[in-house]
């Protein structure tokens, strides 16, 4: 009880301070009921490449056998329709699939065709159609264009969200509270500098808002949390989370179980911080590009092009692979060497920022994701 | 911020005073390459032991339980076994050593080029082989290399046990090598794509996958093992037999053919534009001046890579002092170290640090990629870091409050530089340890 009424006191010194508090904060009175009952948008990025092939196997297509040989895999994986399956390490995933809740969208990519992870995640973020040519995330120009908040569990701002003052960035601490006298001095000293004060201000309201919350430890944990934050009324409503560690050159079976155990694991903990907020929110699991359809030689797989995403949430339309299957025989993989990407990413961004941000699609094709075009496919349940 | 200032906080580690480097700044950072301070090295273990010792580890981290090799992060190796131990303290002493280094070198600046390179050819400790080879990695390859020439610091850098298994060409087999037809393993590209992308090229530099494929043809045989006496040598059994086209250039067959594309890597005209750049940016601003960036190329060139000619082309140029280039925003770990030696306090306890960087954003030997630490400020400047930042600064005034009278001090490490702001925060201080706080959470000390 003291620790908030220190906060409290703290925070009025903080507005005695000046008008360093960003105008728009991640965490506010909603507008209305209606905004509190709002969607949701969980995205989250897997650094590294994520194996689609591996994640979401295709052991109906006539050429698999001959590119994949791993039957203890093959035995184990969870069915999803008479050409794919789903790694066993993916439970989660695949009740939500057959209770028609996660949409798996296979041999995807962003326009991005090189193999350089760097490039491809700059590219994935900012959400353009070549690398470097725009310096914020598409994300942030949403959130900026619809005056809507956004918080990222990271340390550092990622690209995806940069561009935004509705943006925050928050992860969990679990040492003594600051010295709030030293916090407000510390909010004086910063009002000539523009861009650390909008930092600290926002810090400081998150932090009050925040109390200590701490959703456990992990990946997991910080899914959990993020699900808390959008489940509050006066919450964010978008969340961006990611974890590294995908790019799986070696013993990639082993690996990416491990992995994908604990992004199976991470999802489940983000739905139950959604709580009843599951139903209205949309959750978008992507990775920068695909990786090699043949395993190279070191039991692991290198760069590659086409690979898979998933969208998942209460109301999403799933039980579905979404896809234009280009097959796996040697002439139909990109370039001899990689699933061949039929599918732009962005073209089921552009949905996912509509409904999320309630912008036009002439906005979003200008400004938001240029140049995309939408999917024609219905992305959720009505 | 005035030419001393910017010697100190910018291109160094955060002198207590400027009054040493006052009369001179430009000379004073000059002269730190023509005689750069050596780290001791005494008593660190050398990369062949620091194998042994992992190779023990995992041994018995795998006894322990059944886990598989190859993916293990430290923290996740079983019970605290002896052997265990003895790697964690062999990494506290050598990241102690480097870090006790940089707060008490004679020569900061030439420390920060040395840490500079060891970030352009990161490895982390982010797998199982790499638990103990990260110091040595550096001390071994780029610490003897980073003031001679480009090329053999590249050759230094990447023939090292730590690259080679960091980026997997130890485990690359040719595929028609005498290996590789009696295996099922094969190639590995992972090597042959960082190698161009961020060793020397950069990206969208011309090469093709196709040249990415040959290039890790050109490498295989570049392994440690007990073959090599847990060494970076080549292996001929596994090596790609026939030549190998790269950037429209051929490759005999051989050992010879990697000095000879890593002297072409180094001599092409993107290699220079892409070190120029990284070098601006690092040292002096986020968006350097095109011109400072083609004239230390250019130097880059016409020296063919000698890099006590680069440090004298960015340092003496005019545009690197330039008054109006928007400030850096300090790394964690650049943050960190400055404080210690700003205040001259020994690092004391690594642990702690190292608890401090992962907070603020920067987990200590484990960069997220091979791509190293990114170097612009929105890389690290966000609500949630500059909060664990001024955490962090609470914490250090509190811990080190006798330390230094950051009244004083915050006058002579900055000199005019200091705001006006700032000084009447640290003047008005309710505490010395409040006024010490203040000074390290400073707009001027966050950033350089």
């Amino acid at each position: 009880m003291q620790t908030t009424l220190t906060r409290r006191a703290g925070l009025r010194l903080l507005g005695a301070a000046g008008a360093f508090l960003p105008l728009r904060m991640v965490f506010a009175a909603p507008a209305s009921t209606r905004e509190a009952e709002g969607p949701r948008l969980v995205v989250v990025m897997l650094r590294g490449a994520l194996d689609g092939l591996a994640a979401v196997p295709a052991p109906g297509d006539p050429a698999w056998a001959a590119l994949r040989t791993d039957e203890d895999a093959a035995a184990a994986a969870l069915p999803l329709d008479a050409t794919f399956s789903m790694h066993p390490a993916l439970s989660n995933l695949h009740r939500w699939y057959t209770r028609k809740e996660l949409l798996v969208v296979h041999a995807t990519a962003s326009p991005y065709r090189e193999r350089s992870h760097f490039d491809a995640q700059q590219l994935l973020e900012s959400g353009g159609e070549r690398p470097f040519v725009l310096s914020t995330g598409w994300l942030g120009r949403a959130l900026q264009a619809s005056d809507k908040r956004a918080i990222a569990i990271t340390a550092a701002m990622p690209l995806a969200l940069r561009g935004a003052d509705g943006a925050s960035t928050w992860t969990p601490d679990r040492r003594r509270p600051v010295d709030q006298d030293l916090m407000s001095r510390v909010a004086q000293m910063y009002r000539g500098d523009a861009q650390l004060s909008a930092a600290f201000g926002e810090a400081a309201v998150q932090e009050d808002m925040a109390m200590g919350a701490d959703g456990g430890p992990g990946f997991a944990g910080q899914a959990r949390q993020a699900g808390a934050f959008l489940a509050d009324p006066k919450g964010p409503r978008v969340a961006w989370l990611e974890a590294g560690g995908w790019d799986t050159h070696v013993n990639q079976h082993a690996r990416l179980g491990r992995l994908l155990v604990g992004l199976d694991d991470t999802l489940a903990a983000l739905r139950e911080g959604l709580g009843a907020q599951w139903s209205n929110t949309t959750v978008l699991v992507m990775t920068e590009f695909g990786r090699s359809a043949r395993f190279n030689g070191s039991g692991g797989t290198d760069h590659g092009t086409g690979g898979v995403a998933f969208i998942a949430g209460g109301r999403v339309a799933g039980g579905t692979v979404l896809t234009d299957w280009p097959g796996l025989a040697g002439g139909q993989l990109f370039e001899g060497r990689d699933l061949k990407p039929t599918i732009d990413l962005r073209s089921v961004m552009v949905p996912i920022v509509q409904r999320q941000f309630g912008l036009d699609l002439s906005q979003i094709q200008s400004n938001i994701l240029p140049g995309a075009v939408a999917t024609r496919h219905v992305l959720w349940r009505a | 911020m005035k030419p001393a200032a910017i010697a100190s906080h910018r291109f160094g580690y955060s002198e207590s005073s400027l009054s040493a480097l006052q009369a001179d700044p430009r000379g004073w950072v000059l002269d730190q390459f023509k005689q750069p301070a050596a780290m001791d090295t005494g008593g660190l273990i050398d990369s062949v032991a620091a194998l042994q010792l992992t190779r023990e580890v995992l041994k018995t981290a795998l006894a322990a339980k059944p886990v598989e090799s190859g993916g293990k992060p430290d923290d996740d190796l079983g019970p605290m076994t002896p052997s265990r131990l003895t790697l964690r303290k062999t990494n506290v002493k050598g990241l102690q050593r480097r870090w006790q280094h940089a707060i008490a070198t004679p020569t900061p600046v030439a420390e920060r080029w040395v840490n500079f390179w060891a970030n352009h050819f990161c490895v982390a400790s982010t797998k199982g082989t790499m638990i103990a080879l990260v110091w040595p990695h550096e001390y071994e390859a780029i610490r003897p290399n980073a003031f001679g020439s480009f090329k053999e610091l590249l050759r230094a850098a990447v023939v090292h046990p730590a690259m080679l298994l960091y980026l997997d060409n130890a485990q690359s087999i040719g595929p028609q090598s005498r290996a590789g037809k009696l295996r099922e393993k094969g190639l590995n590209e992972n090597l042959a794509r960082e190698l161009l992308e961020l060793h020397t090229l950069g990206v969208n530099s011309g090469y093709t996958q196709q040249d990415v494929t040959q290039t890790a043809h050109l490498l295989t045989g570049w392994t440690v093992n007990p073959q090599t006496a847990g060494k970076a040598g080549f292996v001929p059994a596994l090596h790609q037999p026939g030549p190998k086209t790269i950037l429209g250039k051929r490759y005999a067959e051989g050992p010879q053919a990697l000095d000879q594309l890593l002297d072409d890597l180094s001599r092409h005209p993107a290699c220079a534009s892409f070190v120029a750049t990284k070098l601006a940016r690092h040292f002096v601003t986020d968006d350097p001046p095109a011109a400072l960036v083609e004239w230390v190329a250019r130097r880059f060139r016409d020296s063919s890579g000698d890099l006590m000619a680069l440090a004298s082309a960015l340092f003496g140029h005019d545009l690197a002092w330039s008054p109006s280039n928007p400030p850096k925003f300090k790394r964690p770990d650049e943050l960190v170290l400055s404080a210690h030696r700003m205040l001259k306090i020994p690092l004391g306890s690594v642990e702690r640090a190292v608890f401090e960087l992962k907070s603020m954003g920067q987990a200590v030997a484990q960069a997220p990629s091979p791509q190293g630490w990114p170097d612009r400020a929105e890389d690290w400047l966000s609500a949630d870091a500059l909060r664990k930042r001024v955490q962090w600064a609470d914490r250090f005034g509190d811990l080190n409050r006798h330390a230094a009278d950051a009244r004083g001090l915050a006058h002579l490490a900055w000199g005019e530089d200091l705001s006006q702001s700032s000084r009447s925060q640290i003047d008005n201080a309710d505490s010395g340890a409040q006024a010490l706080a203040l000074a390290l959470a400073s707009p001027e000390f966050q950033r350089r």
